[in-house]
């Protein structure tokens, strides 16, 4: 509602002043995404429209940006090496913030819209995300476990880079689909647009979605983090009680 | 059909967990273990992470051993004394365990113990039972005239423990702290490779306790029993590694497999069944074994702190 509130204020603004700026109005298909006993993942789609002031679609259309980013999460990367035979891990590298989840699309590579500073401070593109690596690493040994995290994450499809996954039909309405793959972890996704014109990023919208688990995996998975005492019993009954009832069965059939 | 696994926080498929906890339950009725070290490598296989495989296995064994210790417990083939002595070790070795399992966890070596104590274990009892069925069908001569070894012969090293119990149904006059080790000692490998523990148990309550065979079975199905259940709940309540839709789908299977399975054993010719089973748990073993040699597809690792 903010949001809105804030964009209708910009827009009017904009009317007044007669600026020269573009606004970008988003939406998402999905506020909410729900994780349920047979999910398989989802698809996400981002859409909008680029309002120009007065109304005129200049002749040089502007490019546009979308990130999808997950809840940054501290985690370890770990490096398999062959010790007497046989693989094991044998280096670690901390990352404090590395999002569980990242997907750009963009109607253009970013590399040609943006400069690498700009590129940067929007953390646009798997190779300008801020991960903060642990501090006692070196910078060559940080490097080369954050290759192997981008790595290891985009073939699990958790981090993705689409140069050509935002389409813009008459230079006014875009659309980008988004592929929210099965292992997701939850939480709070932002999902952020930006308008990119001449190598600069002129607006930018946002939105959250949230991704839960809900009904009976929530259920499940709290139960076991907060109730674990009361999981556990019931994850032992629950096997004597079939092996119980399986023998009770076969008992009166053979 | 897919499902979602809450705790393994994954799609799997419903259908094939089924098949394989009726798999292993066939096989487990039919030859009186509980089947774990079947059920935690199948499922590594299939890319259920070891950890989680290893707490949900522990459950299924609980529901397999339940109808056995039943039946036994009827039939008074049970020294229910020296079961509660090895339980006692039991819970003492999966605590212990499960702290060994943090540790590992958090060192990020669990995988890789697992896998190598699987590996170990495996092509021990895989070819131990390979050259019993060989031997059966007089392909390898058995080099152990002394079979009927004397009653009561316990070790002994047993012997000269300190402090000695009566066990009237096994008849026996021996230190406890002989069956609270071998306790320990299965209850540390349920926690840390979710087996039962029944095929080092039995010989070793024959050979090292002397235990008469007639008690042998039942007893340590329900030590079995009381162990996998602890372990179960040591496991939701420290690694919270126990994913109960897992284990629930591999019960389903397994305890009606096992049914089967008993039902089975007495209808299929047991040498060629046990030389099935030895080819099978070789495979798995090898399997295993070039899944800690060969590189892996993946170098990298991802933990989350």
């Amino acid at each position: 509602m903010k949001r809105r509130a804030a964009i209708a204020l910009c827009l009017s603004s904009l009317l007044l002043a007669g600026a020269s700026k573009p606004v970008l109005v988003p939406d998402v298909s999905a506020r909410k995404i729900e994780i349920r006993y047979s999910f398989a993942g989802a698809q996400l789609l981002l859409f909008g429209a680029i309002v120009y002031p007065g109304g005129r679609i200049p002749k040089d259309r502007p490019d546009i940006v979308v990130v999808i980013k997950g809840p940054p999460e501290p985690i370890v990367v770990r490096e398999k090496k062959r010790i007497a035979g046989i693989w094991m891990n044998a280096e670690s590298s901390r990352f404090r913030s590395a999002p569980a989840f990242y997907a750009v699309a963009s109607s253009s590579p970013v590399s040609k819209l943006v400069d690498e500073r700009t590129a940067a401070i929007y953390e646009l593109g798997l190779d300008n995300l801020q991960l903060s690596p642990g501090t006692a690493s070196l910078p060559d040994k940080a490097r080369r476990f954050e290759a192997g995290l981008l790595d290891l994450r985009r073939r699990e499809g958790l981090y993705s880079e689409n140069p050509a996954g935002v389409e813009i039909s008459d230079g006014v309405l875009y659309r980008a689909t988004i592929a929210i793959p099965s292992q997701v972890p939850v939480g709070t996704y932002v999902a952020e647009t930006f308008l990119i014109d001449d190598r600069k990023v002129v607006a930018v919208a946002t939105r959250e979605i949230e991704i839960g688990k809900i009904g009976f995996e929530r259920f499940v998975a709290l139960a076991a983090r907060r109730h674990s005492v009361l999981y556990g019993l019931f994850a032992v009954i629950l096997s004597i009680g079939l092996g119980w009832g399986a023998a009770a069965l076969f008992r009166r059939r053979f | 059909m897919d499902i979602y696994l809450p705790i393994a926080g994954q799609s799997v498929n419903a259908l094939l967990i089924v098949a394989l906890g009726a798999l292993v339950g066939v096989l487990s009725g039919m030859f009186g273990v509980g089947g774990g070290f079947l059920t935690t490598p199948l499922l590594m296989f299939y890319g259920i992470p070891p950890p989680i495989a290893v707490a949900s296995a522990a459950t299924q064994i609980t529901g397999a051993s339940v109808a056995g210790a039943a039946v036994h417990i009827r039939r008074g083939g049970v020294d229910l004394r020296m079961a509660a002595v090895m339980t006692v070790g039991g819970f003492f070795g999966s605590v212990i365990g499960a702290g060994l399992f943090r540790i590992l966890q958090a060192s990020g070596q669990i995988d890789v113990v697992i896998g190598f104590l699987y590996v170990v274990l495996l092509g021990w009892i895989g070819g131990l039972m390979l050259w019993d069925a060989l031997a059966a069908f007089g392909y390898v001569r058995r080099d152990q005239p002394a079979e009927p070894q004397p009653r009561h012969g316990h070790n002994r090293w047993v012997a000269s423990l300190p402090m000695r119990w009566r066990f009237y149904a096994s008849g026996l006059y021996i230190s406890p702290l002989a069956p609270l080790s071998l306790g320990f000692g299965a209850g540390i490998l349920t926690v840390l490779l979710g087996v039962g523990g029944g095929f080092i148990l039995v010989p070793a309550m024959i050979y090292l306790l002397g235990m008469p065979a007639r008690v042998v079975v039942g007893t340590s199905l329900i030590m079995m029993l009381a162990v996998s259940a602890a372990t179960t709940f040591i496991h939701s309540v420290t690694t919270q590694t126990v994913d109960i839709v897992l284990a629930a789908l591999l019960l389903v299977g397994g305890v009606f497999g096992a049914q089967y399975g008993a039902v089975l054993a007495t209808r299929l010719k047991p040498d060629l069944l046990r030389l099935a089973l030895a080819v099978l748990i070789l495979l798995v073993a090898l399997r295993m074994a070039l899944g800690l040699a060969w590189r892996p597809d993946e170098i990298y690792s991802i933990a989350y702190l």
